[in-house]
């Protein structure tokens, strides 16, 4: 327990030194970590947990991002309330999109496309909005406040995205814990036998669409006042859903912390290949990411984390 | 007093009519087997019992309410549980978590669920194995599994089908005493089986399903003699040898 603790306490110290130590590239490189293993983690609830695979996540991120722009810029309404509206927004959509995939018994491949046709709907929606910009885009005058979710440098970012994946984190940690997260492993399992011993799986997965939906859409919001820039074509594809997507499953999805070490491998594996083959010929470098996310897929189909754990049980002589 | 009754139950997969206004009424504290031979739609049966198929037609009751439009979980929360032929354990989970599901719906506190959920295991003699991961099980584990997660729901009817397929005779020996045991407790049991010495030792009554049709019911002593159930799937012979 003290050990314990101890750990913790190193380990916070460092992520508090961190920023502090490097340049700005990595500080942008640790935040888009932070931020990606957040949206891992809200999508680890449903597809990792509850194990509904979605392709859509990108629709949840768009709705929070316009969201909490549009409230702020109209009403004046500050980001950090308008993220909350987003999250509600979002997760009435996923409870749409729910209800059509679970109450008509759609499973694995059938679920994915519904919420990639759900997620392109949006995406033409929002290109079609005036008041969301369309094709343009909608740019965000920099005024920096932190109430109005403004900072000036990259510092303060990396605080907020830390706390958003410390946040994303305990949540599913404690439905790891509690009734709600052996239901949804259950449902994952097996959705009949789960049923059969009395577990409204219709219920539960709704509930995990929920959550998963309206944690993506407070992502929406931290990215929207990082980039100061939204596009249809950017914060509602299917690019962006995958992204979302991948990082939980190559970290290992259905762990807490799965998502957080995928989304550090990728940024890494995406950085690096960048700056030792972007040189070489355009495009190589995402051909070698590419190529790596297949190796990891084929060689760790349960994802990195899981893998490494089995490796360590082994090499400790404990049983898993 | 009838604790399950059906009345004209009917279901069919296009052309194919695979339970045919069945009717049978299941007492309280009884040990019903329902036999008959592959295809003859035993498991169809158990699936329109339990609420994972809608019948055509008829109607089913459960202590004396009808179970129409209910879904599985409603009606195993009413009380009857059901398990499957094909044993489908919760692979990433282990033994202990997989009965805890069947648990978690009874009880408010997760304390209480890992108590009842412990009991459950040391009944099935699955105690040594709480900590095993749900895949790693053996087919008799497997199957008294699936018995031990129907079990921690704390049903007052367990719909068993074909829990003995695939032991062999000394595990087929210990899975009769258990279940005696859990009916010994007042537990009311409806199974499907093939084995004959299982249904033989068991049941005070049984049904005969042949092509989706009830064609005989009654003590087994009987029914080993009738002259349908010969024909239909005891094959001729049969009485002879039994009796």
């Amino acid at each position: 327990m003290i050990r314990r603790l101890g750990t913790g306490v190193v380990f916070g110290s460092l992520l508090v030194w961190l920023p502090f130590a490097v340049s700005s590239v990595w500080q942008n490189l640790l935040i888009t970590t932070f931020y990606f293993g957040f949206l891992g983690q809200a999508w680890n609830v449903l597809g990792g947990y509850a194990g509904q695979l979605s392709l859509g996540h990108a629709a949840f991120f768009a709705i929070g991002a316009y969201t909490s722009v549009v409230l702020h810029t109209h009403l004046g309404l500050s980001p950090w309330l308008g993220m909350f509206v987003g999250a509600l927004l979002a997760a009435l959509l996923s409870q749409g999109i729910g209800y059509l995939g679970f109450r008509f018994g759609l499973r694995g491949f059938y679920f994915i496309l519904l919420t990639l046709a759900a997620a392109e709907i949006c995406r033409l929606i929002a290109l079609h909005l005036p008041i969301l910009g369309g094709y343009t885009g909608l740019f965000i005058n920099f005024t920096p406040n932190p109430w109005q979710f403004q900072f000036k440098g990259k510092i303060p970012y990396y605080f907020v995205s830390l706390a958003f994946l410390v946040l994303a984190s305990t949540v599913v940690w404690l439905i790891q814990r509690s009734k709600f997260g052996v239901y949804l492993v259950a449902i994952r399992e097996d959705e009949d036998a789960a049923e059969a011993l009395g577990v409204d799986t219709f219920r539960y997965k709704m509930l995990a669409y929920a959550v998963s939906a309206a944690l993506t859409a407070l992502g929406g919001t931290f990215y929207a006042y990082y980039q100061f820039y939204l596009q249809p074509n950017t914060v509602a594809s299917m690019n962006l859903s995958v992204d979302i997507m991948i990082r939980s499953i190559v970290g290992g999805s259905g762990t807490i912390l799965g998502p957080i070490l995928g989304s550090f491998l990728l940024e890494l594996l995406g950085e690096f290949s960048r700056s030792y083959f972007a040189a070489g010929a355009a495009g190589l470098y995402l051909a070698i990411y590419g190529l790596l996310l297949i190796v990891v897929v084929l060689f760790l189909p349960r994802g990195v984390y899981p893998t490494l754990l089995g490796w360590l049980r082994r090499a400790t002589g404990r049983h898993a | 007093m009838s604790l399950l009754t059906a009345l004209g139950v009917s279901k069919s997969f296009g052309g194919l009519k695979a339970v045919r206004e069945v009717g049978f009424s299941l007492a309280e504290g009884e040990l019903l087997a329902l036999i008959g031979p592959n295809g003859a739609g035993k498991t169809t049966l158990f699936n329109v019992i339990s609420g994972f198929f809608r019948p055509d037609a008829g109607r089913i009751s459960f202590a004396g309410e009808s179970l129409a439009g209910l879904r599985p979980h409603d009606i195993c929360r009413r009380g009857m549980v059901r398990t499957f032929q094909v044993t489908r354990p919760f692979h990433r989970l282990t033994v202990l978590e997989n009965v805890l599901v069947g648990a978690l719906e009874r009880v408010a506190h997760r304390r209480q669920a890992v108590r009842i959920a412990e009991e459950v295991l040391e009944l099935t003699g699955l105690t040594d194995k709480a900590g095993n991961m749900g895949h790693s099980l053996t087919l008799p584990d497997r199957k008294r599994l699936e018995l031990a997660r129907a079990l921690a729901t704390g049903p007052r009817v367990l719909l068993l089908d074909e829990v003995m397929a695939g032991l062999n005779p000394t595990e087929t020996g210990r899975l009769i005493d258990l279940i005696r045991t859990i009916h010994g407790r007042g537990v009311t049991i409806f199974l499907i089986e093939h084995v004959m010495k299982a249904v033989m030792a068991l049941s005070q009554r049984i049904l005969v399903l042949n092509y989706g049709e009830l064609i005989a019911q009654g003590m087994p002593e009987e029914i080993v003699r009738d002259p349908r159930v010969i024909e239909a799937y005891l094959g001729a012979g049969y009485a002879e040898l039994e009796t």
